[in-house]
């Protein structure tokens, strides 16, 4: 077991870095959404909803959930190739210059250095850096697959090798930018070109990062907590090498309605409806595999989170796909209900996948318990609501605004102005900032929860050092 | 199914890979090959120094998360905005700014819109003139100069044509006077459309003329729709005054027609009404104000001039 302990430390120090900046995010999202009906929390220059919700969205994905998929990833990795990290040196050095990455990252998005490109949103010196950071994080985990003691790779090592090509591939075309100083360049590509690419980039940061990467963890950590082996096998091949086929091309859906050529638009919305399979073949397999024996839903407190994380993964896939339907997006494309769309995938899916891999991991390098099941259910349940409140007054705010929008009188003139939209916002405004404390408070009780498992364990630890 | 891949992992990588790429090429990268990607508007010009410094501070503050660049080819967005957006103005949008989420309006048709006094007393206090915004106050903006060494650099990375009398020029002007700069450039290569509301069907004198119903709705619509520009007691502030009688800069007044027109349409330099020449900036409110509620509006008006 010492052999790891190096490593199991890199691992611990990426989980808690990413906890740090997941707070962050999370404050700077509940920040924003009060901005939303109070326009006097903006704080010009740097603490407007303009920079705030960059901040929001950026610390979010690379500082929270890139940096827990890093730490996670390193810790399957090492009990799938049955050995420790093959360059634990390097692993580490990716800790530092990961933390450094971020903490450029939140005060250059506060200063206002952005190229605009949604989710790669920092400048070029840091888009160099995080392409450095990935390609070291890459050949930490190739080597470890290259000299692992375990012939066959599971399933969890197929999505770890997609996430980390479809990052690099994306991150590295999307950025390709023309410098004009060290902190302000312009995308390479222009007009309908430039959309196209930024949201083939967009939608696929999405499909690697918050979705390949958590099906790696989930399906990992569902048998693991559960002692369920994996009901379909078959399942999760096909499933696999569909979603992987079929991601790529469906970007051009954000799009629906603009200057995009047409037939780009409609590959992308065959496409987007092709992918229910595949995202199915591993809610369907999730659901087989619990249903071995669901009263493990009662007795082991992270069953739930893997369950309802992939129930909202299986409803996110439905509804993303039909939004990207001509009829669907011409109603509600712009509005809020995307914003509960987004939400629902991050707040339910990522958030529960995530945290309960966390709750897991924590205990096991210590060799102990979790500090409180309590706590961690509590977590739960205040998360739940939180995500739900947030994602449906979204909607329901979205349907209203696009539906506001092309309302016309008897004579077929517009109804109502734009200012007259935006003030019946408010009080859907005001409930989302509601689900979005909710939560808050929620990730909050994890956060405490996981001190205080990593508290308990330096204690233990040192008292067998000692005896 | 091969089961023997899920043994070599470079076997297996290299698979994955050209699984992910497939798409990749067939949706993004062969279309970037094709002069379907890259079209052009005759007319289109390179932004200036000015504007593209301009379109550097629109970036930097995030105008683009609540505003979209981009008028879908629908019928209200088209009536609400104006002519939809063609893939051949964008051709010097290093990136382009469609944005994803429309929290205020679209900006696709913003350029020559409103008068520059509009948009500096607007993005100074934006609750002034749409007393329920959510707009951030960009104030600040005034009080910082532009660098004109820095606008060099960056109109010179993109490779757009300038002059160094251009970039002269820059010197003391702010950062508010160059994104307004911007936001009337916008736009601007697709022609405007013409008036909402057939001028032929409309009466030439007001039907709903000292109707104290229509007179008690146009102050309503008044206070939300024009008090902004006209005064809240219609003295004049970036439009003239509405009290007084002078119209269209001469003394005497014009007629319930034109009057209707002047609002429906808008204004534009140059436009003759009644022997008088407007200097523009009035926005068309056609698209959203029906007959009744301009009718209405002109009621109001009516109902204190003079007074």
């Amino acid at each position: 077991m010492n052999d790891y302990q190096y490593d199991n430390q890199t691992v611990k120090g990426f989980i808690v870095s990413s906890i740090v900046w997941g707070v962050v995010g999370i404050l700077a999202g509940v920040w924003i959404s009060i901005q939303m009906w109070m326009p006097a929390l903006n704080f010009a220059p740097l603490f407007t909803f303009g920079r705030l919700r960059s901040v929001h969205t950026n610390i979010l994905a690379f500082g929270l959930v890139l940096g827990a998929i890093m730490g996670i990833f390193y810790y399957i990795t090492m009990r799938l190739t049955k050995r420790p990290l093959v360059l634990p040196r390097l692993a580490r050095f990716t800790l530092y210059l990961f933390n450094l990455g971020i903490a450029l990252g939140l005060v250059t998005l506060l200063l206002g250095y952005t190229p605009s490109l949604e989710y790669a949103e920092f400048e070029w010196p840091l888009d160099i850096a995080i392409v450095i950071l990935w390609v070291l994080f890459a050949i930490v985990i190739f080597g470890n697959i290259l000299k692992r003691n375990e012939d066959q790779m599971y399933i969890s090592l197929w999505y770890i090798i997609a996430t980390v090509v479809v990052i690099a591939v994306i991150y590295i075309v999307n950025n390709l930018s023309i410098p004009a100083g060290l902190f302000k360049s312009y995308h390479l590509f222009a007009g309908a070109n430039s959309a196209n690419v930024q949201w083939w980039y967009g939608h696929n940061a999405v499909g690697s990062e918050l979705t390949m990467a958590e099906l790696a963890v989930f399906y990992y950590f569902l048998p693991k907590s559960t002692g369920l082996p994996i009901f379909s096998h078959r399942l999760s091949i096909i499933a696999f090498w569909s979603l992987v086929f079929a991601y790529l091309w469906t970007g051009s859906h954000h799009l629906i309605y603009t200057p995009l050529p047409d037939w780009i638009q409609t590959l992308g919305i065959a496409f987007s409806i092709f992918l229910i399979a595949p995202s199915w073949g591993s809610v369907v397999n999730g659901y087989y595999t619990v249903g071995e024996d669901w009263s493990k839903m009662r007795t082991n407190y992270l069953t739930k989170f893997f369950v309802l994380g992939i129930t909202f993964y299986g409803l996110q896939t439905v509804q993303g796909p039909t939004q990207g339907l001509r009829v669907v997006s011409q109603l509600i494309h712009y509005t809020d209900w995307v914003i509960g769309h987004v939400h629902m995938g991050a707040m339910g899916w990522d958030a529960l996948i995530l945290t309960a891999a966390i709750y897991y991991i924590i205990p096991k390098i210590y060799n102990t318990e979790i500090y409180s099941v309590k706590a961690a259910n509590t977590h739960f349940w205040l998360v739940l609501t939180g995500q739900l409140v947030y994602s449906i007054t979204m909607w329901i705010a979205g349907i209203q605004q696009g539906a506001l929008q092309k309302a016309v009188g008897p004579d077929g003139s517009l109804a109502y102005t734009m200012t007259e939209i935006i003030a019946k916002n408010y009080p859907y405004w005001k409930l989302r900032t509601l689900g979005g404390v909710i939560f808050t408070v929620g990730m909050l009780f994890f956060v405490y929860n996981v001190f205080m498992t990593i508290r308990k364990g330096e204690a233990l630890r040192a008292s067998r050092n000692r005896g | 199914m091969a089961g023997n891949i899920y043994r070599k992992p470079i076997i297996f990588t290299i698979v994955a890979t050209l699984a992910i790429l497939t798409g990749s090429i067939v949706t993004t990268f062969f279309p970037m090959l094709t002069p379907q990607m890259h079209p052009k508007l005759e007319g289109l010009k390179p932004f200036t120094a000015f504007q593209l410094a301009g379109r550097d501070i629109y970036q930097r503050e995030g105008c683009f998360y609540c505003h979209t660049q981009t008028v879908r080819p629908l019928k209200t967005e088209v009536m609400r905005y104006g002519e939809y957006s063609k893939a051949g103005e964008f051709a010097y949008d290093h990136p382009f700014l469609w944005g994803s989420k429309r929290t205020g309006p679209d900006l696709a048709r913003i350029g020559g819109k409103y008068p520059d006094a509009w948009h500096y007393g607007h993005f100074e206090d934006p609750r002034a003139f749409f007393a329920e915004s959510n707009m951030p106050s960009y104030k600040f903006l005034k009080d910082n100069k532009l660098d004109p060494g820095q606008a060099e650099s960056h109109i010179k990375a993109l490779g757009f044509p300038y002059n160094s009398e251009e970039i002269k020029a820059l010197n003391g002007k702010t950062e508010m006077d160059a994104l307004v700069a911007y936001i009337q450039v916008i736009g601007r290569s697709v022609a405007r459309k013409a008036a909402p509301i057939e001028a032929a069907k409309v009466e030439e004198k007001n039907p709903l003329a000292g109707n104290p119903k229509a007179v008690a709705d146009g102050k309503v619509l008044y206070a939300a729709q024009c008090a902004a520009c006209h005064g809240a007691s219609r003295q004049g502030v970036i439009g003239p005054s509405l009290v007084d009688n002078i119209w269209i800069g001469r003394e005497g007044d014009i007629s319930d027609g034109s009057l209707f027109r002047i609002i429906s349409g808008g204004t534009k330099p140059g436009m003759e009404i009644e022997e008088r020449t407007a200097k523009g900036g009035m926005p068309p409110f056609g698209y959203q104000l029906d007959k009744k509620k301009i009718w209405s509006i002109i009621a109001f008006i009516r109902s204190t001039q003079g007074k």
